[in-house]
């Protein structure tokens, strides 16, 4: 565990980073400018958490000699053997349900599931005995595992296998939710989640697996933790707050980019925690701003959008100066033609007009084609 | 009815693949016989249920398992029981039968609400089962787990408390007639799901065994014991967990409670193949099927199970053929079983046929069982009294225990890493 003194500085110097995705031509080197993929990030902060805690074990489908369908668990089978690294069969309401008991019991399984649609064939399981059992057990028996895997669209598979949970899982009480951007973002949740003694969905984006980011020394080493239900402010500015998560949050930089060239300064918020969520980071910017643009790739009803729209209405109604724009999935499910597709999903073109209607530089409301 | 010499049919292998209705009846003593036309869309009450005889043991047919100790048993000792543990099977049994029927008594002056499942008739399965157990041995149960809490050990105060909604219930007040646990006791629910316990009951086999295993505790020797009913065997769940709990070699013995009826769903109407214990065999695990109205013959199965379990040999599917004395739940009619039948297993009642046994073998005697009998007059009225002065639980207890973190973010104990959003623990939603 980092000292105190040690823990505000590194929060210091996390917050006023820019965390840009691969190439930047101009940066302030702070450490060790190392690069890491989110793939490398998530298997070293598994491999991390399982030595340090032999109760930690991983389950799911192809995890062991297969290496992890994206390739995630690459190497831990031979490091821990297949007794902490299980190949199960094809049986997510079981092999769910062996996690949460096995969970109930004081062990720590990391349960992975190769998509998180395919998590609806367990969700019983994470809401009603994972989510629910500290509570109907007045507090006996809690549940300290993790549920992670790649969440939302990837490219080109079709609409049962791009469907985002963010909101699902979100709006359970029982359970947290968290869903990284970055290498950084990858390491410190994941670590947080597996040393929580909570059960937490964990939302990776299978297209992020691949992106390298920077890291510095602190987020290298093995105790480096990220607090669970605190937002990261990845852009600071003062015209318009831009809300995202995961691989919208990539997109919502670029925005930020190409605003400021027509003067338009982006405040980007990396929202991490979609459960707790961390309501009084979006509002202070929302009142430094008074502008708000939600982006999320999921469908737009009930979506985390809608959530932090009421949020802001609710504390701070009479900062807002300009209604708050919500970007979000086309309301369908995900069609598979390419060209289909790319009008399914938020794209920076939206996402650039909507901050442009929210600033009342008048743009037309509908996308074309 | 008294206890008689075990049927013992000799282990040989369950040729698979047989369907229901192809192969004679007559002929195959494995199948259940049908009187008139075997009509399953039909009324149930052209189906009868004819139970086989009692003991028997399937064998997978790769694997011979140890169906020696039944008869060892057999042969040595005349008795099954000594007094003491009559006397202890009796009373617990007393106090499963004593406490349903305060519940509904309590039910109907309006003290307990909501969904009220009573174990009327199937005591000898919970008693045969759980007084085998150890302290440390985990028991997951269904909605219907008044009378698996009390086995276990959970006080009937703290049962009766819960079922009122009190703060002094064993989860206090939070989980209700389908939600017992205990931690104390090695409870882990009342699940309201049919088919939710099984999964986590082969999770919590699991872990004895990866505490045995990976993380070199050599006591953790602990088996975990599955109820469920006859309707679960037809939920995916159940096979999924018969499938990994046969090929990791688990700790748990699955113990269905057949009492024929899901709610009004007869079993025959439901089940393609009725015989649930021959499931077993299909994932490489022994399958029983006993008597579930005795509970003598009850613990012998269970004994030889939960040896089975603690040796590290893997799973048991155990089906105790029962029948439930009262309807589904105190809301229920219970229309549709036929009086008859009702009739039937009312005469097979699992307490006098207890009673009758330890009479007969002079293990006790009337004026003993009297004594019990009043004895849990006593706890339960002591129980209601408790439960009538708790207090309801207090307002600040509506937002507690979401989390085991008891703020709701970040990790540690030392208070690193936590974010205190101070809204969440102030609990500003306003009750």
């Amino acid at each position: 565990m980092l000292a105190s003194f040690q823990h505000s500085k590194m929060l210091r110097a996390i917050r006023h980073k820019n965390i840009l995705p691969a190439i930047s031509a101009f940066r302030a080197f702070s450490s060790s400018a190392k690069e890491m993929t989110v793939r490398e990030a998530l298997n070293s902060a598994l491999d991390e958490e399982m030595s340090a805690d032999p109760k930690v074990f991983l389950m799911g489908e192809e995890v062991g000699e297969y290496q992890g369908a994206y390739k995630i668990t690459k190497g831990l089978l031979d490091k821990y053997g297949p007794e902490r690294v299980l190949d199960t069969p094809i049986t997510e309401a079981g092999f769910t349900g062996i996690g949460v008991g096995a969970a109930y019991y004081g062990l720590r399984p990391v349960v992975e599931f190769m998509t998180f649609n395919f998590s609806m064939q367990a969700i019983d399981h994470i809401i009603n005995s994972a989510a629910k059992s500290n509570y109907m057990s007045a507090g006996q028996i809690s549940v300290p595992i993790v549920f992670r895997g790649p969440n939302g669209a990837a490219a080109g598979v079709g609409a049962q296998h791009s469907q985002c949970y963010a909101a699902w899982y979100a709006s359970c009480p029982g359970l947290k939710v968290l869903s990284p951007y970055s290498s950084e973002d990858a390491r410190g949740l994941l670590k947080a989640a597996i040393r929580d003694p909570d059960p937490v969905v964990f939302l990776e984006n299978e297209l992020l697996y691949g992106e390298s980011f920077p890291v510095s020394a602190e987020v290298l080493d093995s105790s480096f933790c990220l607090p669970i239900g605190k937002a990261k402010i990845e852009r600071e500015g003062k015209d318009v707050t831009i809300t995202a998560f995961s691989k919208m949050v990539g997109y919502a930089l670029k925005v930020g980019r190409i605003l400021a060239k027509e003067g338009i300064s982006a405040e980007v918020i990396n929202l991490r925690s979609i459960r707790p969520l961390d309501r009084s980071t979006i509002n202070a910017s929302v009142r430094k701003t008074n502008r708000l643009v939600t982006v999320e790739e999921g469908f737009p009803q009930h979506g985390v959008g809608a959530e932090i729209c009421t949020s802001v209405i609710e504390e701070s109604f009479g900062y807002l100066d300009a209604p708050v724009e919500r970007i979000a999935g086309a309301d369908v499910p995900m069609p598979y033609a390419a060209n289909l597709e790319r009008m399914a999903v938020p794209q920076v073109e939206d996402i650039v007009r909507a901050a442009k209607r929210a600033c009342y530089r008048s743009v037309p409301l509908a996308a074309t084609a | 009815m008294s206890f008689s010499a075990t049927n013992f049919a000799q282990p040989r292998p369950v040729p698979v693949g047989i369907r229901s209705n192809e192969k004679s009846l007559s002929s195959d003593p494995f199948r259940f016989r049908f009187r008139g036309s075997p009509s399953f869309l039909g009324s149930p009450h052209s189906l009868r249920f004819n139970p086989t005889p009692p003991l028997k043991l399937a064998i997978p047919h790769c694997r011979r398992s140890t169906a020696a100790a039944v008869t060892d048993v057999k042969s040595s000792a005349n008795m099954l029981i000594t007094k003491e543990e009559g006397l202890e099977l009796y009373e617990d049994m007393i106090l499963g039968r004593f406490f349903e029927d305060m519940c509904a008594q309590m039910y109907y002056r309006g003290k307990m609400f909501g969904f009220v499942h009573l174990y009327n008739g199937q005591e000898a399965v919970s008693t045969g089962f759980i007084k085998l157990l150890k302290k440390e041995d985990t028991v997951v149960s269904t909605y219907r787990d008044h009378v698996h809490a009390l086995s276990k050990g959970v006080p009937a105060r703290a049962v009766m408390s819960e079922l009122f909604g009190k703060a002094t219930g064993c989860c206090r007040g939070q989980g209700g007639s389908m939600h017992m646990f205990s931690k104390e006791h090695n409870l882990i629910g009342g699940f309201a799901f049919i088919g939710e316990g099984i999964p986590v009951a082969t999770g919590a086999a699991f872990s004895s065994k990866y505490r045995r295993e990976v993380l070199k505790e050599a006591s953790a020797d602990h088996v975990t014991l599955a109820f469920f009913g006859d309707g679960t065997c037809n939920n995916g769940q159940f096979y999924e967990c018969l499938n990994m709990a046969a090929l990791w070699k688990l700790p748990i013995i699955f113990v269905v409670e057949n009492n024929l009826w899901a709610i009004g769903m007869s079993h025959l109407r439901a089940t393609s193949d009725p015989e649930i214990w021959k499931k077993g065999p299909a994932f490489g695990m022994a399958g029983v099927h006993v008597d579930g109205m005795d509970v003598l013959k009850v613990r012998e199965v269970a004994k030889e199970a939960i040896e089975r379990a603690r040796r590290g040999d893997g799973p048991t599917l155990v089906e105790c053929e029962t029948y439930r004395f009262r309807g589904h739940s105190l809301a229920d009619p219970d229309e549709l079983r036929d009086p008859a039948e009702k009739a039937r297993y009312a005469a097979r009642d699992p307490i006098s046929a207890l009673k009758k046994y330890m009479i007969e073998n002079k293990l006790a005697n009337e004026q003993e069982l009297k004594s019990i009998e009043k004895k849990i007059d006593e706890v339960l009225d002591d129980a209601v009294e408790f439960s009538d002065e708790s207090p309801l639980p207090p307002r600040s207890q509506l937002l507690e225990n979401v989390f085991a973190d008891s703020k709701g973010f970040g990790i540690g104990p030392d208070g690193k890493y936590r974010c205190e959003d101070p809204k969440f623990t102030q609990g500003t939603a306003h009750v």
